[in-house]
């Protein structure tokens, strides 16, 4: 069937089947950094917006953003460049393999709640899995970005 | 492996009965997030996302919870979790994660009634509803007990009692699956408490009495005897036996909280 | 030689990836396979052991789309390992394409080829294997000498020196001993004699396996995978083909994440296969449940050890004897299980007398792989927690008994093929930890609540620095235009970052910007031959390479220069911009002008190459130590706050150095308490995916803090060791002695689960 969206706010047309995920729709749409990860929705690699909210991707149906917005880190480029250059500069990109859906929670954090705290922060994020950085240098990057103070 | 023949997005709730009645592999779309991961070739995939069930609406003396909002939109909703101070939202943080939660759907989390519900643990203790398209309005206690069919879930309903409401549960780490979760609730001094993720699904226990949740003593004989009403299980997560002291640990810690703020 | 300049080396130098990293540009095997693809599915056995009679494919082939089935009678029949190590490997060749006999639950009965998932899909439901049903081994301690055999073909290949025995389900065996062992416990006050057990735990790295293969327009396969080994990779591909290595090239992209499990070539054959065979080009890109049925995991182990010390606490003597489970084939089953003795009884000097012994056998679970840490981190594991009951049974403090005994720099290595170590700060990594930690202040526990406590443990850790006298690396240096070098490596930057570290390296030895340092992915038809990267082996052995490889340029620029400025050779010097003579002012020419000399009607392009193996393998250290929470009532173990100090000689680079500590630190945590392979009593894996497979969240490892204190390794870059691997050996031993701290419980299992924790409280 034919749907209709906004990838990245550029108003496209699309055949899908009843059973197209939002994954493969993008990234047969040349959005290749969503990623997938899992089968299970626990990683977080495939997190893009659906209407502004972060969703996983890989569980969405591609029938489902019909007439919606979809935004995937390429339709970001500005908004993450201050974040990616944070984490860049810490070295926490690593593999880099989790980063484009980290970056797509983050920034949609940060525009849900600009002054979120310590916890906040972990736990809007604790569905992005990480294998290479335990997680510390992110979080020097995101005390950064966020502008908080380590508690005690 | 999941497939989905076709696609329909339904026009109304009759269309989506009639339909979901006709062949066992005719279902209801959720948030797609269990129903992914199961092996199954579904004929027709009927989604109600076009009938504004969605929202989330504090009505008189309830809270209407449309089956297509979303598990992150029940545990953000500043007016249900300033009224049960908390504890919905306590209930659904451990659950993967937010993009998780903004994809799954409070009809989903609920109609399969599952063991691990974190959602259907908390639904239990509190006095909710569930509106089925053919059986109509029923207690939630009821509907946990039922066999998954092919009614609809179309609205949960929570009624603003006055209850007060604790959420415990033990995980191995923060957002798996529960070891055990446990929702003490306490209306006009009668207690009541919800064991799930045994880990068969959840169970309401509301006829031990306490009468005194300041008395260590009357505490720990309540909590032992809900346990022993209790039948559990052991899996990868957890034995049996471990799983009755995590109870009585559990149960415990819900009075004591309750009974903080109630002081 | 002149000192060595430091404008990059021992700095927070940003990777070179990054930007097109973060900006989620498609450098992934997936993101570059061409959509014409065959799509490879493998058709899984549902049994732990059985062999297939026949297998009727008629049904598939008729599946519109499907472009070939093959089973195990359309195979080359020469037995290989898929354990990427130098050959000839130690690891037995006990592996078809395709096997008649299926030896774990998911093990390949057959491969599909089709034009997409959906026809592939179809077609492996339609394939009928008549299989006969055997009995399994999935007890890893029945396995010896049991009459059910894993391995009964006559083709199996052990190789020598292995003590390989299929025969006896023996994948390898060895007993290795100095002193006199039993009059060394004789004199010994006190002996810790306990058996510790570590489970298999997965790698689960971020991006899967895979794998998209095609023919070359010179009728080779060309393989792109997501690899730590691409030189293996071809080798293996080739024996699994049973074609020459010249027929075979392999390409690696950007990966993501490997920590050993890309050291096996889990999946590349079953797409090179089908191109093989259909001259088309294919892809196998795994599931995540793939990568947990099949995928290539820690060892389990259980290790028996005897530690016997004198009444002051001098540790004497040390026993263990460690039996390894290789499940259904060995790769690296040989070599893991050494390292949980060398890398483990080393952390201790002057032992009267030691005894290392191992069996490794088979079962009928999934094959075992390289996990970091190699065996080291199952051992230290073992040998740590011994030591820390050693100084509770004296009631002596865990710290003070490491003052005592723990390894100091010049000391011959008690089990360590006689090597001395000339570079070891472990006794400041100790002292440090200590101080990092406040651990006088925190020493054993203290009460933080009605039922909780907060109690600290810490455990040392060694590891290697790549292979002696086996590994291999190298590295080519070009000269170009403007100047710039092109450097080629053979290593593989699994996201770990070498290809910038290297280039720090190349930068500071060649005086030039960072910018002037081109790097590129390997590809083995390109680059120059290199092991790979494993062994924690890159930063010190490829690593030296690129320092040869620089100086030897140095010295073809000198030549060249004077060649062009007509000046004798002793005269010439290169600051990094500029040849010039050292007599003559007026001699003096850019690089830049040099290399546009040397282009046009010249005789030579300047190039350098060198390669670098050594002859020893100087270990990293360092200490680790662990604060947790308990819930005296429910037993859970909360991660408060975990601190290391790490010894890899010079740091390179001070943030990536960081971020390898870090994350070896919290996948240690995630081994320690949340990780664990579990079966089913038929043999079926429990966990299938990350809703059963729990590693850590950031909401699940408390807070990390990591120092450094560096020894000058005289045989490594700019007095660099290894840093990969040390990092994930601590967690373990260090918080199951906090919990034996704060509750009194000895775990001796791994995970440290609640569960057990509150069952031995009550005990």
């Amino acid at each position: 069937m034919k749907i209709q969206l906004y990838l990245n706010g550029r108003r496209i047309e699309g055949e899908v089947k009843s059973d197209t995920m939002l994954l493969d729709f993008v990234r047969e749409q040349g959005m290749k950094s969503v990623k997938r990860g899992c089968d299970t929705g626990n990683c977080g690699l495939c997190t893009v917006w659906l209407n502004d909210k972060p969703v996983l991707s890989c569980s969405t149906l591609a029938v489902r953003a019909s007439n919606a917005h979809v935004t995937t880190l390429e339709g970001v480029e500005e908004e993450a460049a201050e974040f990616s250059r944070f984490l860049a500069e810490e070295g926490a990109d690593q593999c880099g393999f989790c980063s484009p859906g980290l970056i797509m929670a983050v920034l949609a954090l940060k525009r849900e709640n600009a002054h979120p705290t310590e916890l906040e922060i972990k736990e809007y994020l604790s569905g992005n899995l990480c294998r290479c950085t335990g997680y510390q240098s992110q979080w020097r990057a995101l005390k950064k970005y966020f502008g908080v103070e380590e508690e005690a | 492996m999941f497939t989905i023949r076709k696609y329909v997005l339904a026009s109304d709730l009759s269309e989506a009965y009639e339909l979901k009645k006709k062949n066992r592999n005719n279902v209801i779309l959720g948030g797609n997030l269990w129903l992914k991961m199961g092996d199954r070739n579904i004929q027709n995939g009927i989604d109600l996302s076009g009938l504004g069930l969605d929202q989330l609406e504090e009505e008189g003396d309830s809270f209407c919870i449309g089956c297509m909002c979303s598990l992150r939109e029940l545990e953000t909703n500043e007016a249900l979790n300033h009224y049960f101070n908390g504890a919905i939202k306590e209930a659904l943080r451990h659950i993967v994660g937010v993009q998780f939660r903004n994809c799954a759907t409070v009809g989903g989390s609920l109609f399969p009634r599952f063991g691990f519900s974190d959602v259907l643990t908390i639904m239990l203790a509190l006095d909710s509803y569930v509106e089925l398209y053919d059986r109509g309005v029923i207690p939630m206690k009821e509907f946990s007990q039922l066999p998954v069919d092919n009614d609809i879930l179309s609205t949960v309903f929570i009624k603003k009692d006055d209850r007060k409401v604790s959420y415990q549960c033990h995980r191995i780490t923060e957002t798996d699956f529960a070891v055990l979760t446990c929702a003490v609730a306490e209306k006009d001094g009668k207690y009541s408490v919800v064991l799930g993720a045994r880990p068969a699904k959840a169970v309401l226990i509301d006829d031990v009495e306490l009468l005194d949740p300041w008395d260590e003593e009357q505490v720990e004989a309540f909590a032992e005897t809900v346990t022993g009403k209790t039948e559990f299980d052991s899996n990868m997560r957890g034995s049996r036996e471990y799983r009755q002291a995590l109870s009585k640990i559990l149960i415990r810690r819900g009075i004591e909280e309750i009974r903080e703020r109630n002081r | 030689m002149k000192k060595m300049i430091r404008n990059y080396v021992n700095q927070p130098v940003v990777k070179k990836d990054a930007a097109s990293l973060l900006s989620g540009q498609p450098v992934y095997t997936d993101d570059l396979a061409s959509s014409s693809c065959l799509i490879v599915k493998l058709l899984r056995s549902p049994h732990a052991f059985a062999k297939i009679r026949s297998v009727d494919i008629s049904k598939a082939m008729l599946v519109p789309g499907v472009e070939a089935v093959f089973t195990y009678k359309d195979v080359p029949q020469k037995r290989f390992t898929l354990a990427g190590q130098t050959y000839p490997e130690p690891s037995p060749y006990d592996r078809l394409i395709l096997d008649q006999w299926v030896r774990f639950v998911g093990d390949p009965a057959a491969i599909v080829a089709g034009r997409d998932e959906e026809c592939v899909n179809k077609a492996l439901k339609l394939i009928k294997v008549d299989y006969e049903i055997l009995e399994p081994i999935l007890d890893f301690e029945q396995s010896l000498d049991h009459p059910i055999l894993i391995h009964p073909e006559d083709n199996y290949v052990g190789h020598e020196g292995q003590g390989t025995d299929a025969k006896r389900n023996l994948c390898a065996s060895m007993v290795h001993e100095e002193g006199d062992l039993e009059s060394a416990f004789a004199e010994c006050e006190y002996v810790i004699d306990e058996t510790y057990h570590t489970k298999a735990v997965n790698q689960a790295m971020m991006e899967p396996f895979a794998t998209f293969t095609s023919m070359d327009i010179y009728g080779r396969v060309k393989i792109t995978s997501s690899t730590q080994i691409p030189f293996h990779v071809r080798r293996i591909v080739a024996h699994a083909l049973d074609i020459s290595k010249s027929k075979v090239r392999v390409v690696k992209p950007r990966i993501g994440g490997g920590f050993g499990a890309k050291q096996t070539a889990v999946c590349e054959i079953y797409p090179a296969f089908v191109t093989y065979m259909t001259k088309k080009p294919a892809k196998l890109v795994y599931t995540r449940q793939e990568c947990f049925i099949s995928g290539s995991p820690r060892h389990e182990m259980e290790m028996k050890v005897r530690l016997g010390a004198d009444k002051e606490g001098k540790i004497k003597v040390i026993d263990l004897h460690t039996l390894s489970n290789t499940g259904a084939y060995g790769e690296h089953g040989p070599t893991t299980v050494g390292l949980s003795g060398t890398k483990s009884i080393s952390l201790y000097r002057k032992l009267d007398a030691f005894k290392f012994s191992y069996d490794v056998v088979y079962t009928n679970q999934m094959s075992a792989g390289a996990y970091r840490g190699y065996g080291a981190t199952q051992g230290i594991f073992a040998i740590e927690s011994a030591v820390n009951e050693l100084a509770h049974k004296m009631n002596l403090d865990p710290i003070a008994l490491r003052e005592m005994n723990m390894v100091r720099e010049g000391d011959r290595l008690t089990n360590y093929y006689g090597e001395v170590t000339n570079a070891c700060a472990l006794d400041q990594c100790v002292s440090h930890v200590k101080e990092m930690i406040g651990w006088d202040e925190k020493y054993p526990y203290r009460k933080v609540g009605k039922n909780k406590v907060r109690a600290v443990g810490m455990a040392m850790s060694m590891q290697g620095s790549g292979i002696s006298n086996i590994d291999v690396g190298s590295a080519q240096l070009r000269l170009n235009d403007d100047g710039f070098y092109t450097l080629l490596l053979g290593c593989s930057d699994m996201g770990t970052g070498c290809d910038t570290i290297l280039s720090q390296m190349a930068a500071d030895c060649l005086e030039c910007d960072m910018d002037q340092i081109v790097v590129r992915g390997v590809d083995t038809d390109q680059a120059p031959y290199d092991s790979g990267s494993y062994a924690s082996s890159t930063t010190y052995v490829t690593g030296m390479a690129v320092v040869k490889a620089c100086q030897k340029m140095k010295e073809r620029i000198l030549d060249a220069g004077s060649n062009v400025l007509q000046c004798p050779r002793e005269d010439v010097s290169f600051d990094g911009k500029r040849v010039y003579s050292i007599k003559e002012e007026s001699l003096s020419m850019t690089l830049a002008d040099l290399v546009t000399n040397l282009q046009a009607g010249a005789d030579d392009v300047l190039a350098a190459q060198a390669s670098h193996h050594s002859p020893v393998s100087p270990p990293p250290f360092m200490a680790g130590a662990a604060e947790v929470e308990i819930d005296l009532e429910t037993g859970k173990v909360t991660p408060i706050e975990y601190v290391a100090t790490v010894d890899c000689g010079t740091v390179v680079n001070t943030n990536l150095a960081r971020v390898q500590t870090e994350g070896g630190l919290v996948q240690g945590i995630g081994m320690a308490l949340y990780e664990d392979i579990s079966y089913t009593e038929k043999g079926k894996l429990r966990n299938l995916n990350f809703m059963q497979y729990k590693i850590p969240t950031r909401l699940d490892m408390g807070k990390v803090r990591v120092d450094f204190r560096s020894s000058y390794e005289p045989t490594g870059p700019f007095g660099a060791k290894s840093i990969g691997e040390v990092v994930i050996n601590t967690p373990g031993p260090a918080i199951a002695d906090a919990v034996y701290n704060g509750t009194g419980v000895r775990i001796r299992t791994l995970p440290i689960t609640a569960e057990k924790v509150f069952m031995g409280m009550k005990k």
